[in-house]
């Protein structure tokens, strides 16, 4: 298809529908969390303001979740079906992770969600709330899980390799491998913020239109005050990242900054904009700073940052599109720590709810965090490249025996059938955000669930079913 | 290989947590193959109910099969999964369709309500024809050299296979019509009592079929089932399947509740015990046993920790969320 070969196709392939899944997740381990919090002040505070939220965002999240089992379910078996190689020789390890994804997290979430969903009357508040966090921890247990996978498959350790396979000798070094920490904080903040974000611009969409209520007030509020604080900590982390990614994948770090030489005794620009061309081994159209990549990555004015010459030809990731993807994550934190201090300056006058100009640039930013996500994937993963696992196996030796025909076809498969349902799905998301959070729901509204009439189902129809309703509040 | 070893543990795991999929995403399942058989709006919505607090957790059983395989048999994974790919992919798809299709559902406007009855049906049907197809080429045989898999693309597309995949539809759509026996009544239940029958006669003879099929196309498999002493020992399942299936024919004509979806989980048992028997100890048939493809002691002995100790918790609260949904659901009671 279009001349590519199998393994390319794969290779789409997974990223197609890996891509697709995690902006599910993603916002799953934000909502859960955030749920968990507004259910906790309710309980703390009685304030009715924290259930409405609850209410509102808990059908949100049921569509969610629904999406990310079923993309999910696909991704359990993604491995063994495009990198069958992969999975032989490393499998041993990655394996074992993902079980005990399962059998700690994915459990967890399934069994508690049903009373989340729909069991407030049945079960009361305490056992109630305790099943909000369990379903909260869940989403965190199954980040630890997946990450740790990820990061081993960066910066492999406590192994070795007997017949050509890799052997587990040390769990604990498998886990807690160098770049698992970091990656571990950086992508949990990343769901934290991105769902702070679509929080903020749903109290921001309905606040320009006049729909000005305590429980809208309340989320922007949230989601700014999130800004403020996790913004410029996730800087923080990303930083040292960078750092642990110099250490360990120095490759990585010169194809993001797209750095190809290093001149005797010169320190290292930062190159801000340019295209590297993999060709012609040079950055294009540059606009450099002098010495700041050296201030940045070794804290140093003198230290020289690894440049893509020092590395073989067939070693080199690709460095036009992770020069890309990096600024463009990095672009989106400085935005989003933008937002936090804009919001912290238009607070004391009570302008937060009010200036029509801040509340287009939330409304605008409310796909930030999911975009910022994506593009600090596709660094990451593309920075890693040729390897599958970092320094032991190429993914040329990684991908199953397929054909091109039978790659192209299942791809066309896969494209159409995501974008059609999970479209819907995006879409039926979208239409109960507009409906806003409703005053006093908890109270007179009909709970749903088991035993009573409404809300026949689980996790998406957790979502009321009266379609009017939207209809009547949009005109 | 004598004794228990660790291999042995996970084969047995494995297996426990397919069967536990086979068993509850099968009403599910079967569920949605029957609907075509139901038109009233109404009916459809009660049949959608019985297993709408319960499917997403049904699912994951899948996942867990997925996941120890890749953890305890990398080698099993890599190559079941690797041959059968196209079939996995469309049964994959089918599972994508049936998920959303069970929440949009409820969520449409009622003139777009048929859609999702569509992807509904459609993708109960698919997913567990090529659910089918893929346990029988797996049955079949997989074609290994050295460590990867070695024949083509369509292999799998072989008559025994799409006969599976048919064979499956059947058993469950009798599980979806037992489950709804067991968890409706009135007008509904009285059509699954009638559907039940003609659906048990149609099981019996796939199953006859596939048990002779199956022996008669793997002389290891005849072997296995017919030579001395083994045919004393293993003459109990079909014999029981025989029993078990007059009883539940009895049942259905009684038109009993619960024991006709007890009897039919107890087919499907004899049924599944009767595959295993069939290919243990090979792992990918016919000649990769579990202990080639096992992933090493460190791996296997590092998941069963965690496997022995969670599992128990994970059987606790999948238990207690069926408690919480008990009983008969109704149009008054509309989510049971």
């Amino acid at each position: 298809m279009f001349g590519l070969e199998a393994l390319e196709l794969a290779r789409i392939q997974f990223a197609f529908t890996i891509s697709f899944h995690i902006i599910f997740p993603a916002i799953t381990i934000g909502l859960a969390s955030y749920l968990a919090v507004l259910e906790g002040l309710w309980l703390k505070t009685g304030k009715s303001v924290y259930m409405d939220l609850y209410h509102f965002w808990s059908k949100i999240f049921a569509v969610n979740f629904g999406m990310g089992v079923v993309s999910g379910l696909v991704m359990a078996y993604q491995f063994g079906t495009n990198w069958s190689a992969f999975s032989d020789f490393a499998g041993a390890v990655t394996g074992p992770l993902l079980t005990y994804e399962v059998l700690t997290a994915f459990f967890l979430e399934a069994g508690f969600l049903g009373v989340m969903l729909f069991g407030l009357n049945r079960v009361g508040p305490g056992l109630h709330f305790f099943s909000t966090l369990m379903v909260a921890i869940g989403t965190l247990i199954s980040t630890f899980w997946i990450l740790a996978s990820n990061s081993w498959m960066q910066t492999p350790q406590g192994f070795e390799i007997v017949d050509g396979r890799v052997i587990p000798v040390d769990w604990f070094a498998v886990v807690f491998n160098p770049s698992f920490p970091y990656r571990l904080m950086h992508m949990a903040t990343a769901a934290f913020l991105a769902t702070a974000f679509f929080v903020g611009a749903s109290a921001a969409w309905h606040l320009l239109r006049g729909r000005d209520n305590p429980a809208v007030r309340k989320m922007l509020s949230m989601a700014m005050w999130m800004a403020l604080i996790v913004a410029p900590i996730q800087a923080v982390i990303g930083d040292a990242h960078g750092l642990n990614t110099l250490e360990h994948q120095p490759a990585k770090i010169a194809a993001i900054e797209g750095h190809w030489e290093n001149p005797p005794g010169e320190a290292t620009p930062l190159i801000l904009f340019g295209w590297p061309d993999m060709e012609r081994e040079e950055t294009r159209f540059k606009v450099e700073i002098p010495k700041l990549g050296s201030l940045i990555l070794t804290h140093s004015l003198d230290k020289q940052v690894p440049a893509l010459k020092e590395f073989p030809k067939e070693d080199r990731p690709n460095s036009t599109v992770v020069f890309w993807s990096f600024r463009i994550m990095v672009g989106l934190g400085l935005l989003m720590i933008m937002m936090g201090a804009w919001a912290l300056l238009l607070r004391p006058r009570g302008k937060l709810y009010e200036n029509r100009a801040f509340l287009h640039m939330a409304l605008w930013m409310g796909p930030s965090g999911l975009i910022a996500i994506l593009a600090g994937w596709f660094t990451t993963e593309i920075g890693r490249q040729p390897w599958v696992v970092y320094g032991l196996m190429r993914t040329s030796d990684a991908v199953s025996n397929h054909t091109v025909v039978q790659m192209s076809v299942t791809l066309v498969l896969f494209v159409v059938v995501y974008f059609a349902l999970f479209g819907a799905g995006l879409g039926y998301m979208m239409r109960l955000v507009r409906k806003g959070p409703v005053p006093a729901e908890g109270t007179n509204h009909q709970e749903g669930g088991p035993g009573q009439q409404r809300t026949p189902s689980r996790p998406l129809s957790a979502a009321p079913d009266d379609e009017d309703d939207t209809q009547t509040e949009r005109s | 290989m004598v004794g228990i070893d660790l291999s042995h543990i996970w084969a047995v795991i494995i297996a426990f947590g397919v069967m536990m999929y086979v068993v509850m995403d099968g009403f599910d399942l079967g569920i949605g193959i029957l609907f075509p058989f139901v038109k009233d709006d109404r009916e459809r919505d009660l049949m959608m109910n019985s297993v709408a607090p319960v499917w997403d957790g049904n699912e994951t059983w899948l996942v867990l099969g997925g996941a120890a395989l890749f953890g305890a048999f990398p080698l099993a994974y890599a190559v079941v999964l690797d041959a059968l790919y196209l079939p996995l992919i469309f049964m994959l798809l089918g599972l994508i369709f049936r998920g959303v299709a069970f929440e949009f559902r409820f969520k449409a406007k009622a003139h777009k309500r048929h859609i999702w009855d569509k992807a509904f049906i459609g993708g109960s049907i698919t997913a567990t024809f090529f659910q089918g197809v893929t346990l029988g080429a797996y049955i079949d045989g997989i074609e290994v050299v050295g460590r990867t898999y070695a024949g083509g693309p369509l292999d799998w597309l072989k008559p025994f296979a799409l006969f599976c995949g048919l064979a499956l539809v059947a058993a469950y759509a009798l599980l979806g019509c037992t489950w709804l026996i067991m968890k409706t009544e009135g007008r509904l239940q009285e059509q699954m009592h009638d559907l039940g029958k003609p659906l048990i006669l149609v099981v019996l003879a796939v199953t006859g079929i596939v048990s002779l099929w199956t022996p008669l196309a793997h002389p290891e498999i005849a072997e296995r089932w017919f030579s001395l002493p083994n045919i004393f020992w293993l003459s109990p399942v079909p014999i029981l399947v025989l029993l078990c299936t007059w009883a539940l024919w009895r049942a259905v004509q009684k038109r009993q509740h619960y024991a006709p979806f007890l009897l039919t989980l107890g087919l499907i048992f004899l049924g599944y015990s009767g595959l295993g028997l069939s290919l243990w100890p090979n792992i990918i048939p016919p000649s990769v046993t579990i202990w080639e493809a096992a992933s090493p002691p460190q791996s296997q002995a590092f998941i069963l920790v965690g496997a022995l100790f969670i599992i128990p918790f994970i059987l606790m609260y999948t238990a207690w969320s069926y408690y919480v949904f008990r009983g008969k659901i109704t149009h008054e009671h509309g989510y049971h």
